[in-house]
Order: C-alpha cells, then structure tokens, then sequence
C-alpha cells in the first residue's frame, strides 16, 4: 500500500523484521519501515488478538507497539530507525522478558 | 412498593448486605450515591485475603476467617445468578520479604497471630527464596528477595464485577436500587425512619447506613457515634502481560487480563483522591526489588482511593440504642468481608438483633478513656 518515494543512497541501512533484512533511512521511524511492508501490521491486540498497524503516527494511538531489540511495546512511530535493529512484531501479550 | 428496610450506600459493603436481606425475602432498597462520591469500591485492588489481618484483635482475624470460609459459595451463587465471572481465585497468596531480618519478622508476626488466635494448624508457611523461586519460574526474584510467606487460604477477585454483581443479584432477588440517592437527612417518623434525599422522603421500619466516609454525619442522626477517617491509599496498572505471577500477593497481583496491579501507599492527606509522583515513585521501586523485569513494563494508569479507617482499623457494626431498627456497617475490606456481610451479617439484621460475637466491633470500644 505504502512506498518509498525516493533512494535512501548512502544513508540506508539495514534493520532486521522478524529476522527478515529490510532498507530503512536513517531519521525514518520504525513504524513508517513497517507500514510499507506487504504484511502492514506490527502486532496482535492482547484481548482478541486482532492484527493492528501503526495508526496516529504521532505518539498518542500505542497501536503501534513493537518489540525493539528485546524490549516490548516500545512506540515504533517515535522510535527512530538504527543499522541493525532487531525488531519483533509483538504477539498479543507481551511477556515480563520482552 | 414500601421498602421494609433501606440501605444508605451501594458499594461493596450495602449492597452485599442489601442483596444478603433480599435473599432472606426483605423487601430492600438501596440507595447509591452520585458519582462524585468518593466510592472506595471502585478504587478497590481485589484482594481476598486472610494471612497477616487482626494483630491484637483476634475476633477480626476470626471474622476474616468466617468470610472466607463462606467466600466460594458466595461466589458461586453470585456467578450462576449473574451469568458472570468474577476471577475469584483461592490458591493462596504471598507475602514478600526482603533480607533475612525481614524473612524472620514475618515468621514471627504471622506465629503472634497464630498464637492470639489460640487454636487449629497454621494455615501459612514460610517459603524460603528457592522455594519460591520454584513457585513463579517465569519472574526472575530480585537480589534482597529472601523468601516470603504463603497464604493457603489467601486470594483474589475483580472487585469492579463483584460489585457489579451484586447490584445484579440484588434486582434479581426483588430488591430495588436507586442511584444519585445521596441522603441528606434521617428523621423520625413514629418508631420509623423518614429519610430526605434529592428532594424527595421515604419512610422506613428498619435502615443499615453503610455510607463509608459519608457515614458518621447519617449516624449521628440515630444516635450512632461512628468515628471514621479518609485513608488515601493508591495503586498503578501496567499493560497486559502473559501470565508470570501464579499467585497474588500483598501489594503485586496479575489480573485475569494480564495487567498488573501494584498497591498499594497508606497516607493521610484528608479527602484528597489526587494521586502523586511520590506515591508512584515509591510503589515503583519496591516493585521492582521485588521482579527487577518490572522496570521495562509500561505503567498504563495510577489512582487513589480513600479507605474507611477506624481509629483502630477495625470494623464497625452496631444497632442504635436509642432509634433501634437503625444499624451501621463500616470497614476498610468490603471485598474480603463481602461473604460475612452477605450471609451473616444481613441474616442477623433481618433478624433484628446483632449477635454477641459482633459485640467486639461495636464502636464503644472507642469510649475508653485515654490513659493519663
């Protein structure tokens, strides 16, 4: 649904989704690399584990919840991009170690 | 319809009464307040809980105990007239200890109760930090753990659906609720009672005030001097998490949904409900000694309530001397006592007359005088 509209050039780099290598730019968020992934949605909901996308893009929704190198539910939308980032989308509840 | 008896307050302690006087086939009405009401049972954290309660006041450890007893049956009945769940779960809970001094002060606190108590096994035992580290493999113990005690008859419940099932169950039973009824105003009407609220009077033979901090003002009206004080006592909320506390404990208990509640502070600060930045800080903390993963949980939401305090903690039944047929009932653990005062307490009021062993939770055990 979602590209990119320019080539990052030098400034790309390399984030992990689900082990898989995406192209990311630095100064872009989390949540704007994993809108333009064919699967959208970067976590199930805890109650009815419905699927769910990075929405308000501005910090205030929290349906944006990933897992970012180890730590969950952390904001993807005000979560910078960094060469090498690991993240996990987030399945229904999180646990007490992620 | 003209109501046979009336209670003044629908949280968790009039309406277990009142809906414990509609299964006894009264013809009860219930009066709730508003909203801006304090409402400590809906600031309530859940617990139903034995071990540790009554130091120095065994007849409130054997209240405690009675409830308890009668706690699953209650919630049974409750669940099946109300086609809920209320999450009551009674597998014991714990009570943490940090350091080895910490670890003996609580061997030795719950052995004085065991002891005042005067009879029976112990119901607790002391778990040392493997065992119970054993017990809640998924979080790992912080380093000043040392142990904590363990509660066999100890548990939890959703204090927000307990409520709501009470109110329920009460309609069902043929009782009535009136919310926004705040009462203003309690007069004699012959032997009766003419209580004033929201404009309107309704005539009683019989009345239970059950107002929590509203209380002392209605009682003093029948010749019942209730000594009550607000106690602000506040609790946080963390999102959902996939189960990793099997138990509940004092101050830390997982909910059915996940969330984790953390409780709860103690201060005096009149009838302020604000919660604060201390309060959140300090209940933080000793979380996170307890399960140091804590600190990477987000905190979803923190308030306050204003428990009903005595002046000895301890809860107040009483029948007027002087206006008779008007009762009060207060305390500070409508959850825990919610069976007691459903089954016993609204079984001795339909009858008319409070029992004997209630006599230690009459409010003239405030009227000795101070030593010199």
């Amino acid at each position: 649904m979602f590209r990119k509209l320019h080539d990052p050039g030098p400034s790309a780099v390399t984030i992990l989704i689900d082990g898989h290598p995406v192209a990311a730019e630095v100064g872009e968020s989390v949540a704007a690399v994993l809108l333009r992934q064919a699967e959208g949605w970067n976590r199930t909901t805890p109650v009815s584990q419905s699927p769910r996308a990075p929405y308000c893009m501005m910090g205030v929704c929290f349906e944006c919840l990933v897992e970012v190198d180890g730590q969950g539910s952390v904001q993807g939308c005000l979560t910078p991009v960094r060469d090498g980032m690991r993240i996990t989308r987030q399945q229904g509840r999180r646990s007490l170690s992620a | 319809m003209r109501p046979d008896i009336i209670v003044i307050g629908g949280g968790t302690v009039g309406a277990a009464i009142a809906y414990g006087l509609a299964k006894r086939r009264e013809k009860v009405l219930l009066l709730d307040g508003d909203d801006g009401d304090f409402r400590a049972a809906q600031a309530n954290f859940g617990l139903v809980w034995l071990q540790g309660k009554g130091p120095g006041m065994p007849a409130y450890q054997g209240l405690t105990r009675r409830s308890i007893d009668l706690w699953r049956g209650f919630c049974d009945e409750l669940e099946a007239s109300e086609q809920t769940n209320l999450v009551y779960e009674q597998n014991g809970g714990l009570a943490f200890c940090f350091g080895e001094d910490g670890f003996e002060k609580r061997r030795l606190d719950l052995m004085r109760l065991h002891n005042q108590r005067g009879e029976g096994e112990p119901d607790w035992e002391m778990l040392d930090r493997a065992a119970l580290q054993k017990l809640m493999p998924r979080a790992g113990l912080g380093p000043d753990v040392s142990g904590a005690s363990y509660g066999r008859r100890d548990g939890h419940v959703n204090p927000l659906r307990l409520l709501a099932a009470l109110h329920g169950a009460l309609l069902r039973h043929g009782g009535s609720i009136r919310h926004k009824a705040r009462v203003e105003r309690i007069d004699a009407a012959g032997s009766e009672f003419r209580l004033h609220f929201a404009g309107e009077t309704l005539v009683a033979p019989r009345i239970v005030i059950a107002a929590g901090l509203g209380s002392p003002a209605l009682a003093s009206q029948v010749g019942l001097d209730v000594p009550v004080r607000p106690e602000r006592g506040q609790v946080l909320v963390t999102e959902r998490l996939a189960p990793f506390l099997p138990l509940p404990a004092s101050g830390l208990r997982q909910t059915g949904e996940g969330t984790v509640m953390i409780g709860a502070t103690k201060d005096n600060s009149g009838f302020d409900v604000s919660a604060t930045a201390d309060a959140a800080a300090g209940l933080s903390r000793k979380t996170v000694r307890i399960v140091p993963a804590l600190a990477d949980v987000r905190l979803v939401r923190q308030w306050a309530g204003l428990r009903i305090m005595t002046p000895d903690s301890y809860p107040i039944y009483a029948q007027s001397l002087t206006r008779p047929g008007a009762f009060v009932a207060l305390c500070h653990s409508g959850v825990t006592l919610a069976a007691f005062h459903s089954e016993v307490l609204a079984s001795a009021i339909a009858a008319g007359a409070l029992p004997d062993s209630l006599s230690p939770f009459h409010q003239s055990r405030f009227d000795v005088p101070q030593a010199a």
